[in-house]
């Protein structure tokens, strides 16, 4: 993908369409309509148990919605069929919350292996994996175990399997939660950097207001009493337009006059 | 007592309660209720008051949200502005968010235990679905299974139960030997101890004891670690790359079960025959009579019919122990309880599966 050239985006990446969410009997929200255009850093936010992660695994397609429809580049994913989910689901990055690297795989393993699923030869394999590992600051690490490096590594491993196949769109869940700050920031530039040089999508699930602010040009807020989407918007705007006060106090970590969380 | 309390009625209206000494924990307090009377008695406000000596730690705050509680039951107010700040500071910090009044979800189905039994029927047969599809693709080629993984869970199903299922193996035969040995002698019948021991030993004992040694051991080890798995998000990530956590993670599981269990009742056998020989030579047989006797009271076929019961138990503890690390959600106890799930599941069908293939054997004439 190369951003200099000029693309007519006919959709956008991703689209929700009265998306309802539930576990069970349990309502966890209701008729979510959003878009995510190409090259956003899109951030859901809300309070705890709102149900941002819930919308994040509906999002990569790990929970189904109890009613309405996700549509990425234009094609639902709902009613597509198990091959078309796969080559959808192969053009997207995933890093959760803990890393979720395998235990028993080495960092270079755990880099290998989407990559040699999706049938890539042994030879680039490698090389691959060192350059991502580089990328993410782990250049070095590849013969370590998850168990051998401290928890913000692992994250930023995560972080390198996610985009080890180049994704379109890259999810994280809560990615700068447990980092110290320092790291964190790094964490934030590498993602612009991301954005900034292959043009890729991001949705992040965060409550970390700094990274927030620093990053995201687009976002959702989610609320946990109406169960639905309060408001839409680059949180830095939202901060002070928001038509909603939950939301303007939320961003302003509640130090607007009168309002409480 | 160090502690006081005092109720002064001198005004009806507003009784004031004093409290005085050390309100502290780990001294003898008063319940709340001592002042139900004053509450009771009061038209809107009771007064709570410091009175002498008086000190304080959380027990205070405690006594003073009890007492909060009674008088919104009895809708009246309470007052405790006679306080030193710090209590009052903590005392609205404490009621800053009111608190909940729904109650945790609880199914009020009464047959709880009879749905969640047919649930847990169905799930299960879903999940003996799933392996054989997996079973099938793994045949056609395009199954997401690596090798390595296949070595690595074979050798945790192999080698290293060897040592445990040895020293059990030998005892459980010296033990069939020691029965018959007794009961046999009463008919001068010692010699049939070798056919006791052996038939013993493979049709029955042999493949049972090697797979409750491997339920215990290895079906336990790979439910936590799938459980562990699945509450890391490292199954979500599987799935998320588009690789199927039945290929990848329960697939090896089932070859190495299916290629160990055999073999290793196999092994089991012959040291349930070296066992019951050592017990037999030393009571009153000889090395040799034991020997005789032995290869001729049972035939290959009792030895496949051994090692297919290894075989299908082998799929049982996959079956336990995988399934019940997969379903596991949520929590560090959920591990836990895969696990306990996972020993007790395949025991119980180690039981089944062996009166069934016991009756189908007889059937058969095998």
């Amino acid at each position: 993908m190369v951003m200099d050239a000029p693309k007519t985006i006919e959709f956008p990446v991703i689209e929700t369409r009265a998306l309802t969410m539930r576990y069970g009997d349990r309502l966890i929200q209701k008729n979510l309509n959003f878009k995510v255009n190409q090259g956003d850093i899109f951030v859901i936010m809300g309070g705890s148990g709102c149900g941002k992660s819930t919308l994040l695994k509906h999002l990569i397609g790990l929970n189904s919605p109890a009613e309405g429809d996700i549509v990425y580049n234009g094609e639902s994913y709902i009613s597509a069929d198990e091959q078309s989910r796969q080559q959808m689901r192969q053009r997207w990055g995933i890093t959760f919350q803990s890393g979720a690297l395998f235990s028993d795989m080495t960092l270079a393993e755990n880099v290998a292996l989407p990559l040699r699923h999706a049938g890539a030869h042994r030879s680039e394999i490698r090389d691959i994996v060192h350059y991502k590992l580089s990328l993410v600051g782990l250049g070095g690490y590849e013969d370590y175990f998850p168990s051998q490096i401290s928890g913000g590594m692992c994250k930023r491993a995560g972080l390198a399997r996610a985009i080890a196949l180049d994704p379109e769109i890259l999810f994280f869940d809560e990615p700068s939660a447990g980092l110290d700050p320092l790291s964190a920031r790094r964490l934030d530039d590498l993602i612009l950097h991301l954005r900034d040089s292959i043009g890729t999508t991001v949705v992040i699930v965060t409550h970390e207001l700094a990274s927030m602010f620093a990053i995201a040009s687009n976002g959702i807020f989610l609320d946990a009493v109406t169960k639905t989407a309060l408001d839409h918007g680059d949180p830095n705007w939202l901060k002070e337009h928001s038509r909603e006060a939950i939301v303007r106090s939320f961003l302003a970590r509640g130090e607007t006059e009168g309002s409480q969380l | 007592m160090d502690t006081d309390f005092l109720i002064d009625f001198s005004d009806l209206n507003a009784p004031v309660v004093y409290l005085a000494g050390a309100w502290v924990t780990g001294k003898q307090l008063p319940e709340v209720r001592i002042i139900q009377e004053a509450i009771c008695t009061c038209i809107n406000t009771v007064f709570l008051v410091p009175g002498d000596n008086f000190e304080w730690d959380s027990r205070l705050l405690a006594f003073i949200l009890a007492a909060e509680r009674l008088c919104q039951e009895h809708q009246k107010k309470l007052d405790i502005s006679a306080f030193p700040e710090s209590v009052q500071q903590l005392y609205d910090l404490a009621k800053a968010v009111p608190p909940n009044i729904s109650s945790p979800e609880e199914s009020h189905n009464h047959w709880t235990f009879l749905k969640s039994f047919w649930v847990g029927a169905i799930e299960t047969l879903g999940f003996i679905g799933e392996m054989c599809i997996a079973v099938g693709r793994l045949f056609a080629g395009r199954s997401h299974m690596r090798a390595v993984d296949l070595l690595f869970c074979l050798n945790q199903a192999g080698p290293k139960a060897l040592g445990i299922l040895s020293l059990l193996s030998v005892l459980v035969g010296m033990i069939l030997a020691y029965l018959g040995m007794i009961q046999l002698s009463q008919f001068g019948a010692e010699v049939y101890v070798a056919n006791l021991v052996a038939l013993g030993m493979v049709r029955e004992m042999g493949s049972l004891m090697t797979a409750v040694i491997m339920a215990g051991r290895t079906g336990a080890a790979w439910a936590s670690e799938l459980g562990a798995m699945q509450v890391n998000e490292e199954v979500d990530a599987l799935k998320t790359m588009g690789i199927r956590p039945m290929d990848f993670l329960v697939m090896p599981r089932l070859l190495a079960m299916a290629i160990a269990m055999p073999l290793l009742s196999a092994y089991s056998f012959i040291l349930g025959m070296i066992g019951g020989g050592v017990m037999t030579t030393g009571m009153e047989m000889t090395l040799r009579m034991y020997l005789h006797q032995l290869l001729q009271s049972f035939s290959p076929g009792d030895v496949l019919a051994g090692c297919f019961k290894g075989f299908i138990f082998g799929l049982l503890i996959v079956l336990a122990g995988c399934q019940s690390g997969m379903n596991c959600r949520g929590s560090s106890a959920a591990v836990g309880e895969a696990t306990t799930r996972a020993v007790v599941q395949a025991i119980v069908y180690f039981v089944i599966a062996d009166a069934a293939l016991n009756l189908m054997f007889y059937k058969l004439g095998i």
